[in-house]
């Protein structure tokens, strides 16, 4: 299925390193970092909202140079490792790169990519924190969530016309983005997003989600299905753009654990109005465009 | 095995009246393995002293661990005499800067730039060699092992075990144990505290059955408060550890620039008699401050 040979992988691998960052996470880092006594858990807060900087320090803290006894799977755990000056200091590098542009020759629109990212990163924690107490960190599940589609924003960046066609076919032919994906470039950003994930040698679990969120016959997990029910749900609600509509006719993920009744598993979850006005804010996604 | 102190003065040197009896240099310990191999614990300006010293046996060939590059720990290494003569042999040991992306071999190149000092690293005639360490990852020298293990401070810097036929003694380099960043009330505050108490867990673990620590103590309790994030430790804090981990001697170093002689000794006896007020374990530890030119046998 991989048309991702070693060296583009590599290619991909460095380049990302190189890329920027969202606008507000880009913005908010350089205002808090004028001031020497900034707040830590400020910091904290604007990283793990934006997925290339979480990304980032992911990869800086699971390297081979500090060979921690176990994998690192958040941004508030890497402080307690690094030190928040060192954490601040990385932040300072990430957002000195530039901020990503909203749009791209893929036509792919990374600020309701982001919305998208964060709101099933929250949905996803909640579920976990609802349905799946004791089975799974819903820390991991909202790492999960905003690191999940990672590889559409690096195809949109590094490979914007083969994902652009991607896109059209997509629309075109009325099939799931992934497949599309897999038809026109390959490989699907689900592969891609692992490879990147695998190469900096993260946690096996949240590769696994990220290579298999779109995979029926991936083995199930209780980070799987909660990421998998919220990537629905945000995709049913209408909430931001993974690029990849609803189709009345998908199968439920994880009718096991959460029924097949999506409006049931809203309804359950109460008012995410608080949690989408946030991730809104912080995409800077204003409501009127949402609405159109 | 034996533990010399050559610089235990924090941030900056401090000479003068006032700090005659511990000392104004910066941040050296000399150790000798009982094969008399050689081990050298930061290169403040206490090292200079040290060079001074050993001129006297060639040729020299040492293993230097940087806890970390701040300038009060690395100030003193351009003027380690010893890099200049050739048959002597220097090995570098320190930790991996992901802020700069490099190894300890930029410690060099960055502070001997050419208007910053008149020799360039091409031109020192010993041997120089750099190895980037891993943490918890053992390095042999001689008879002894030197484990590096990582601890708080603004930068990464590790902290060094020495294990040597059975006896011990731990640096702490620069280090603040590790505090909270979300105040008692904030969500996120007991989920931090729990990776915070395994990580001391960890690193309490890592120094079991340890014989002497030798810890940063800049601070009183007192003093602290307002140097949350600093990336130092306490008197106090530090007579707390030493009997968790029911070490023989606690050394406390890194002591305060602005600190007299005088004042040093009245805080630390202060420090002492608040601790005295708690419980000890059945074996309590001896309590020192570090001074330059003092030496443990253990």
């Amino acid at each position: 299925m991989s048309a991702l040979t070693p060296e583009l992988e590599r290619k991909l691998g460095t380049a990302v390193e190189r890329m920027p960052a969202f606008p507000r996470s880009v913005q908010k880092i350089l205002e808090l970092t004028r001031n020497i006594n900034c707040l830590p858990k400020e910091l904290v807060v604007v990283i793990e909202k934006d997925p290339v900087m979480t990304m980032k320090i992911l990869k800086v803290i699971n390297s081979a140079y500090y060979g921690l006894p176990s994998k690192i799977t958040s941004v508030s755990q890497s402080v307690v490792y690094l030190g928040i000056n060192t954490i601040k200091n990385l932040a300072l590098g990430f957002a000195a790169v530039g901020i990503i542009p909203r749009m791209n020759q893929a036509g792919f629109d990374v600020q309701r990519y982001l919305l998208h990212s964060l709101v099933v990163a929250g949905v996803a924690r909640q579920l976990a924190t609802q349905s799946a107490r004791g089975e799974v960190d819903p820390h991991d599940c909202y790492i999960a969530g905003l690191l999940h589609d990672f590889g559409k924003v690096v195809f949109a960046q590094f490979m914007a016309v083969e994902f652009r066609d991607a896109l059209i076919h997509c629309a075109e032919h009325s099939v799931p983005l992934h497949e599309a994906e897999a038809e026109v470039i390959g490989v699907d950003h689900g592969l891609v997003g692992a490879l990147l994930a695998k190469r900096w040698a993260f946690p096996e679990p949240l590769i696994d989600c990220i290579r298999d969120h779109h995979n029926p016959l991936a083995e199930a997990s209780a980070m799987m299905d909660c990421l998998r029910v919220a990537d629905q749900i945000v995709r049913y609600r209408e909430i931001g753009d993974s690029g990849n509509p609803w189709r009345e006719a998908e199968v439920h993920a994880a009718p096991e654990r959460f029924g097949d009744d999506l409006e049931a598993i809203v309804t359950k979850l109460g008012s995410l109005d608080k949690l989408v006005e946030d991730a809104m804010m912080f995409a800077q996604v204003a409501k009127v465009q949402e609405e159109s | 095995m034996k533990v010399r102190f050559w610089g235990v003065r924090g941030s900056i040197p401090s000479p003068g009246a006032h700090t005659a009896r511990y000392g104004g240099n910066t941040t050296c310990i000399e150790v000798r393995s009982d094969d008399n191999s050689l081990i050298i614990l930061d290169a403040g300006s206490g090292i200079f002293p040290l060079a001074q010293e050993l001129l006297k046996q060639m040729p020299v060939h040492v293993n230097v661990f940087m806890t970390h590059t701040h300038w009060d720990h690395i100030q003193g290494l351009p003027f380690f005499t010893q890099l200049y003569i050739p048959g002597n042999s220097v090995r570098i040991h320190g930790g991996y800067d992901v802020v700069a992306g490099r190894g300890i071999e930029q410690i060099m190149d960055v502070q001997l730039q050419y208007s910053y000092f008149p020799v360039r690293e091409a031109e020192m005639k010993a041997e120089i060699e750099y190895k980037t360490l891993a943490i918890g990852v053992p390095v042999a020298v001689g008879d002894a092992t030197v484990t590096p293990l990582m601890l708080n401070h603004p930068v990464v810097n590790f902290g060094y075990r020495i294990d040597c036929n059975g006896k011990s003694v731990f640096f702490t380099g620069d280090h603040e144990p590790w505090p909270n960043i979300y105040a008692p009330d904030d969500e996120g505050y007991d989920e931090f505290q729990q990776m915070v108490d395994a990580q001391q867990a960890q690193l309490d673990d890592a120094l079991a059955g340890l014989d002497v620590l030798i810890a940063d103590s800049s601070y009183t309790t007192a003093e602290y408060a307002s140097k949350i994030g600093w990336g130092h430790g306490t008197l106090e804090g530090n007579i707390a550890w030493g009997r968790r981990l029911g070490v023989k001697q606690l050394i406390c170093t890194h002591h305060e620039p602005t600190r007299s002689d005088d004042e040093l000794e009245r805080v630390f006896a202060a420090a002492l008699a608040n601790a005295a007020m708690t419980s000890v374990g059945p074996h309590e530890p001896q309590f020192l401050l570090a001074r330059e030119g003092m030496e443990l046998v253990l």
